[in-house]
């Protein structure tokens, strides 16, 4: 059996950019991998494939009639070092049911054998666990451990703290366990130190604190990842310390403790993120003295 | 009628607390609510003493259906000139196709679809990229296979709204090219405790997607009635519409049983709405009254003593011609009745009866049975509410007991207990009754028979009642080697 694992996190904080640099240096360390990308805008595979969207099983499915029309050599594409690639696709924004069209697509994958001879799978899935459908890498025999991207912004750290609720919905049934957060970072305040108070309360490990780079950018903009663009660059080496970390974190995933909404925002208090009222007012009232003035 | 026949108050209570018993507390407590035995103070201001419409306890098997079997089986469905889509996954239409023997006169496949099973088939696919695509082909195909179609009902089933298919949107793009009447009705399974939203449902969409969507040119008269709520089971509304047509009355809409979609869109035009089930459609009725000035009355054409109260009732909203007319028509059928309470009064006086039916038959039927000399002791609803159990207190007597969404447990125990001469109910009771060595008819589908309403049916009431209960078959119950 392959180690799965899978990225979550709030949309637009970068799991996409992260997982494939990430894979692209694990895949130096001479693993076998298989992206499967569940997000219905397919964007989990294009820095591995130098392309720019990669056909969907779902799409290819709706044409044919069925899944059952398909064969793997048709939604599978080999990408970057020989990484294996397969996006799980979906409707277009508003109509039908995505969800459902995760658990058709992995279900398509495993049976029809993507899985065998690899040593990763790697699940990219969309900004938050809405449903079942989305919930399908963190369900039974499917993802070992969970690695979250987020940052210091608030919305990213209640969007963590979500996903923890999920995987530990499912942590007691499955095998299911939280590896870790990756900061990618925001250069908000005090970043490191609240990604590892979040870290500790939640029961897990700041597993990397991934710096902003430039670099990162010229790179997705050729649809490389920087490993590809700029194996000396300082970034690649970020990255390739991540997937160190990652590889040696097996079998350590724990079993998350989200905090409660009341918590979260205390120690949003505690690092300056969130005024508390009456510090909000204080300045609001500080603000309209100075322009009656 | 002898004393020994009326409901036993005393032990009805008793019964119920018995069975009761059974239960773990909570179900015990929630149960209770639903069983009582009328009393004289419950009269008028209560509910026979019962909550209703309310979730059923789950593991007691209820009988109960859904939404989309009340809008689509019940409201929709006989609608002869419409195609009625059968909106999601095969089973839905496929095990709810042709179980309500609404009958029609029409040739199938040509001008009239009761009898068609219509569905959308949904796949994988439609759920994951969403069902409206393939709903507009559907259309589409319909229009091309049946052209003398008048128009096309989209019954929901649950994935449509979970998964959020815009049928509002295709219905009236639909309507758009090709000028017919399409209604999308939202009749998910999901929604309600019972079949009972589904009609409510229905009902709106009648009002939204028919009345304010056609201008029907119409010359209206003075006795233009409209028969509401008779859904033609075995032919029903035929007797019935002919008894208001002897009076005088011109039936110019008849839903749903055997009706056109012309009959729906010149309904407001109408002097008067007759409805006969108040449950599913006393919403469309109300709403007429708001909006188009309509009154409506409720009638009850089962068995001769409210057969002639309901032609009163209705006469009375008319001139003096009418009202002598319907005299006429009560005298015209007193030797029938005469004819038919000989030869099977005689055969069933006494007889005990317990119904346990839809939403209106458990109190419609009843007075059917009192003028054949039969004591109703026990009945109740699937789905009836409040204002149908306050209706039910002018039927039974004192000291009947009332059971709200039956559990199948408890319809056995209190079979078992009681007695009765026949049970009136439906399939799923039929055989278990008969296992019980008591006589039963179905009810909702009147056993295959029918019909049974107006003075017509009532000679087959009580013909199909006595093959009931007289069969020889009962005298054969007991196996001959057991001691007697």
């Amino acid at each position: 059996m392959p180690r799965q694992i899978a990225f979550y996190g709030k949309g637009g904080i970068g799991k996409s950019t992260t997982s494939q640099n990430t894979l692209a240096a694990l895949v130096e360390m001479d693993q076998k991998i298989l992206i499967v990308g569940c997000d219905p805008k397919a964007d989990s595979t294009r820095l591995i494939l130098n392309t720019k969207l990669q056909d969907t099983v779902l799409h290819l499915a709706a044409k044919a009639g069925s899944v059952e029309d398909l064969e793997l050599e048709d939604v599978m594409k080999i990408g970057y070092k020989g990484i294996k690639c397969t996006e799980a696709g979906g409707p277009e924004p508003g109509v039908g049911c995505a969800g459902r069209g995760v658990i058709t697509a992995i279900n398509f994958l495993e049976e029809n054998g993507a899985y065998d001879d690899v040593d990763y799978v790697s699940y990219d899935v969309l900004g938050d666990v809405v449903c079942g459908g989305f919930a399908m890498p963190i369900r039974e025999n499917k993802a070992q451990e969970i690695y979250i991207v987020m940052s210091g912004e608030m919305m990213a750290l209640f969007a963590a703290n979500n996903i923890a609720k999920g995987i530990l919905k499912y942590a007691g049934s499955g095998g299911v366990r939280l590896g870790g957060l990756i900061c990618n970072e925001r250069q908000t305040d005090r970043e490191i130190d609240l990604s590892e108070s979040l870290a500790s309360k939640l029961n897990t490990q700041l597993i990397h604190f991934v710096p902003r780079d430039n670099g990162v950018q010229h790179a997705e903009l050729r649809r490389q990842t920087v490993i590809q663009y700029a194996p000396d660059s300082k970034q690649a080496t970020e990255y390739r310390q991540l997937a160190t970390k990652i590889h040696a974190n097996a079998g350590k995933g724990t079993i998350p403790t989200p905090i409660t909404m009341e918590e979260l925002e205390d120690m949003l208090l505690e690092f300056g993120i969130m005024k508390s009222d009456e510090a909000a007012l204080a300045e609001l009232e500080a603000k309209e003295k100075s322009l009656c003035g | 009628m002898s004393l020994d026949n009326a409901p036993d108050a005393a032990f009805n209570e008793a019964l119920i607390k018995e069975v009761l018993e059974q239960y773990p507390e909570k179900a015990a407590k929630k149960r209770g609510r639903h069983l009582n035995v009328k009393k004289t103070d419950d009269a008028g201001s209560s509910s026979c003493g019962v909550k209703s419409n309310i979730k059923s306890v789950p593991g007691v098997m209820t009988i109960r259906g859904c939404a989309y079997a009340g809008s689509k089986g019940v409201v929709w469905g006989p609608v002869k000139d419409m195609v009625h889509i059968s909106h999601g996954p095969v089973g839905c239409g496929h095990y709810s196709w042709s179980q309500r023997r609404n009958y029609f006169n029409g040739t199938v496949g040509i001008d009239s679809f009761v009898t068609m099973q219509v569905t959308s088939d949904f796949q994988e696919r439609d759920i994951v990229f969403g069902g409206d695509k393939n709903l507009e082909k559907m259309i589409d195909e319909l229009n091309v296979l049946f052209p003398l179609n008048k128009g096309i009902s989209i019954q929901s089933e649950c994935p449509i709204g979970l998964i959020g298919d815009d049928i509002e949107a295709v219905a009236k793009k639909k309507h758009k090219e090709t000028g017919k009447t399409i209604v999308p009705v939202r009749c998910e399974g999901f929604r309600g405790v019972s079949q009972s939203l589904g009609h409510h449902i229905a009902n709106d969409a009648i009002r939204d997607w028919v009345f304010e969507k056609s201008k029907p040119e119409w010359e209206t008269g003075p006795y233009d009635v409209n028969l509401i709520a008779d859904y033609n089971i075995g032919g029903d509304a035929w007797p019935s519409r002919k008894l208001l047509e002897e009076m005088g009355l011109r039936v110019v809409g008849m839903w749903s049983g055997d009706a056109t979609l012309a009959e729906m869109e010149r309904a407001p035009k109408a002097k008067l709405n007759l409805i006969h089930c108040y449950r599913s459609m006393n919403y469309i009725c109300r709403h007429m009254e708001e909006k188009y000035n309509i009154p409506w009355v409720e009638y009850n054409f089962f068995g001769p003593s409210q057969i002639a109260k309901s032609l009163r009732k209705i006469a009375s909203q008319f001139d003096e011609t009418i009202q002598a007319n319907a005299e006429k028509v009560i005298a015209k059928y007193e030797g029938l009745v005469a004819d038919v309470l000989a030869k099977f009064k005689p055969r069933l006086e006494g007889k005990k009866v317990m119904l346990y039916v839809g939403g209106l038959r458990p109190r419609h039927v009843a007075n059917a049975y009192d003028d054949l000399g039969m004591t109703i002791v026990g009945t109740g609803y699937e789905f009836g509410h409040n204002d149908d159990y306050q209706r039910t207190t002018d039927y039974v007597k004192e000291g009947t007991l009332i059971y709200d969404d039956v559990s199948g447990f408890e319809l056995e125990q209190f079979i078992e207990k009681i007695r009765p001469d026949l049970v009136g109910s439906g399939i799923k009771e039929k055989y278990a009754t008969q296992k019980m060595g008591v006589p039963f008819r179905q009810m909702h589908s009147w056993d295959y028979s029918g019909p049974y309403h107006g003075y017509d049916g009532f000679a087959i009431f009580a013909r199909d009642m006595d093959l009931a209960i007289n069969s020889p078959i009962w005298s054969k119950f007991k196996a001959p080697w057991k001691a007697a």
